[in-house]
């Protein structure tokens, strides 16, 4: 009897043991699905946008002055939408990185214990709120009330030479504008940046610190002079990272940047970005190839994104320990 | 001898050291305050002017005709629990079985691009997202879908799962694995009833973020889901009883039309010239933040506290 159980048993394991070539089977499966994802997505923008690259080649992407972007005519030209998305996403970086380091240090360095945990949430936070509720926000709080006067102090320097392209007012009244999009941004990044930031600080062994202190650095200088250059290839991910988002950001840039394609230069102009003009046209593409122009815009977006990505990736990943 | 210092003023220097040191230590407590003063602002902000308008109706009924006031977001509602539904179906079990993937086999060279893959697929802009999402179901099947909508969604949440599920499955103990191992389970079973119940707090905190992501989304949204103001699954759902169709056909029908989604609608009423729309934007507002502050919450106060219990 005890022997016939036991024999039943060994025959039960030994059937279980055959899941193992199906398990196996499946966890291979799985992740080979997700790397042809990332190939396939790849694939489509590429085939997808054939007639356009086909039609205007480098046009499509070269920076010319008089960029034309006309469905009726069929001919299109992405460069306002390229240097949209570039000029928000570099002021965005410009002005969000100083900040971003200095929460990054506050939190890892400074902070008191009790503040610490209430205050890496907030940064979750800030990071976890909806790309269109920022975008509403922007649209009848933000905009009035911050970007319209930055704009309008801004204006003056429109008839400074050489610079004065770049501030060509007057400021709409409504606030869409190119610096209104930045400037959302900035707040859409910080938390990316910074907390990326403070994960490198907080990997910087603490024998750096101790060295810093033993040598009578004030705790300022041990971060400056010490910590910042330990972590500097990790930090510049954190920045490529938060670049990459900034150019990637669809909802609320499309919200608050007005969606024209004049403009010039001037960041006190409505403009595009290249997410928003595939979010404010795709969906009424009236040829085929309106679509497929829109297709390669994303494709551009999308090998953008990709290089920064696997850019900033090398350099964090690399060197710390824990992943952002 | 004459000191190397002699021509400085260690006295003043030092003094000055020190004041540097306050003041840029003082700065980055400044840089932090700034970045709270949007998040409050923002929720605050969001919190009451929502709050305003927020009813009965906005919960159980289909949009009012243009230009007309009352009426709800069903719509939407309907359509975000579907499109996240589906996106959980396929999302969850593909990234916790790549996760699993990645803790049998952390070191091939399929896991090494796997775990690349998941990183770029995070840092893909959604809207690119979208327009995949477009080329290979809406313009194959030639119409807009909530089906589309859930995969693209589920291309969204993927990261985010897979990336949590490795970080918790890794912090299981091995011994527990080696164990089941050992006692004759199959890599299957120790897997499945000794590993995976082991990190499932850590793993369901995961999931939870990442359906606050998919909820959040809009631009993916914008050209596969696309929008419908009568969707409504009980409508559907009676229809289908009332012509004795099959569950699966019933089923079939509620994926195949169009749907609207909450952040899609906020982003269609945003900026119309009806205040009852912009007003019920604001509602929405409301609504998705308390639903996805409140997931990402409870979701990082529970992994705080999973953390202190095993590292004490």
């Amino acid at each position: 009897m005890a022997s016939s159980s036991t024999s039943l048993r060994r025959k039960l394991m030994h059937r279980l043991q055959h899941g193992d070539v199906l398990w196996w089977a499946l966890l291979f499966l799985s992740a080979v699905v997700v790397v042809v994802l990332v190939l396939w997505i790849a694939w489509q923008l590429w085939v997808q946008s054939a007639p356009s690259r086909h039609a205007f080649g480098w046009d499509f992407i070269w920076p010319w002055v008089k960029s034309v972007w006309n469905p009726a005519l069929d001919k299109f030209q992405a460069w306002p939408a390229i240097y949209g998305s570039l000029i928000t996403a570099t002021i965005a970086l410009v002005l969000a990185v100083p900040l971003a380091l200095g929460i990054a240090i506050f939190l890892s360095e400074l902070a008191p214990a009790w503040l610490r945990a209430p205050l890496n949430y907030m940064v979750e936070m800030l990071a976890a709120i909806p790309s269109v509720v920022y975008g509403l926000w922007g649209i009848y709080v933000f905009l009035p009330l911050v970007v319209v006067p930055i704009g309008k102090a801004l204006e003056p320097l429109g008839s400074v030479p050489g610079i004065g392209i770049f501030f060509k007012g007057p400021v709409p009244a409504s606030g869409f504008t190119r610096l209104g999009a930045a400037l959302v941004l900035v707040i859409m990044i910080l938390p990316t940046i910074a907390a990326v930031s403070r994960d490198v600080l907080q990997a910087v062994p603490r024998s750096q610190r101790e060295a810093a202190m033993a040598l009578g650095a004030t705790q300022w200088e041990t971060v400056w002079k010490v910590l910042i250059p330990y972590g500097q290839s990790g930090i510049l991910g954190a920045v490529i990272l938060g670049f990459g988002r900034a150019i990637g950001e669809t909802m609320a840039v499309t919200m608050v940047i007005g969606n024209s394609a004049g403009g010039g230069y001037s960041i006190l102009k409505p403009g595009y970005t290249m997410a928003s003009i595939i979010a404010n046209e795709f969906a009424e593409a009236v040829s085929e190839m309106h679509t497929s122009a829109l297709m390669e815009i994303g494709l551009v977006l999308f090998a953008i994104t990709l290089l920064l990505n696997a850019f900033a990736r090398w350099l964090v990943v690399n060197r710390t320990i824990k992943r952002a | 001898m004459q000191s190397i210092y002699e021509h400085v003023d260690l006295q003043n220097n030092y003094r000055r050291r020190k004041i540097v040191n306050k003041i840029m230590l003082t700065l980055t407590g400044l840089t932090v305050a700034l970045a709270v003063v949007p998040l409050v602002w923002i929720t605050v902000y969001v919190l009451l002017q929502g709050g305003k308008y927020l009813n009965l109706d906005f919960f159980i009924h289909l949009p009012a005709p243009m230009g007309m006031t009352g009426g709800g977001v069903l719509n939407a509602i309907e359509g975000s629990a579907v499109m996240v539904l589906l996106a959980s179906v396929i999302a969850i079990p593909l990234a916790l079985l790549g996760a699993f993937y990645l803790l049998a086999k952390p070191s091939t060279a399929l896991a090494h691009a796997l775990r690349f893959s998941t990183d770029m697929l995070a840092g893909t802009p959604s809207i690119v997202i979208g327009l995949f999402g477009y080329a290979v179901i809406v313009a194959v099947q030639k119409h807009f879908s909530a089906f589309a909508g859930g995969v693209v969604l589920a291309i969204i949440m993927l990261p985010v799962v897979l990336r949590s599920a490795e970080e918790m499955l890794k912090l299981v103990p091995r011994e527990m694995r080696e164990g089941a191992l050992a006692m004759g389970a199959p890599e299957w079973l120790a897997a499945l009833k000794v590993v995976l119940p082991a990190a499932a707090e850590g793993i369901i905190t995961g999931i939870m973020l990442g359906i606050a992501r998919a909820v959040g989304e809009t631009a993916p949204l914008l050209f596969t889901a696309l929008g419908n103001d009568n969707y409504e699954i009980g409508k559907i759902i009676s229809d289908g009883l009332r012509y004795h169709q099959s569950i699966g056909k019933i089923i079939g029908t509620i994926f195949a039309q169009p749907a609207d989604a909450l952040p899609l609608t906020l982003w269609k009423y945003a900026q119309q010239p009806y205040q009852e729309r912009v007003h019920q934007a604001w509602a929405v507002a409301f609504v998705l933040m308390l639903f996805v502050l409140g997931l990402n919450i409870v979701a990082r106060a529970w992994m705080a506290h999973r953390r202190r219990k095993l590292f004490g």
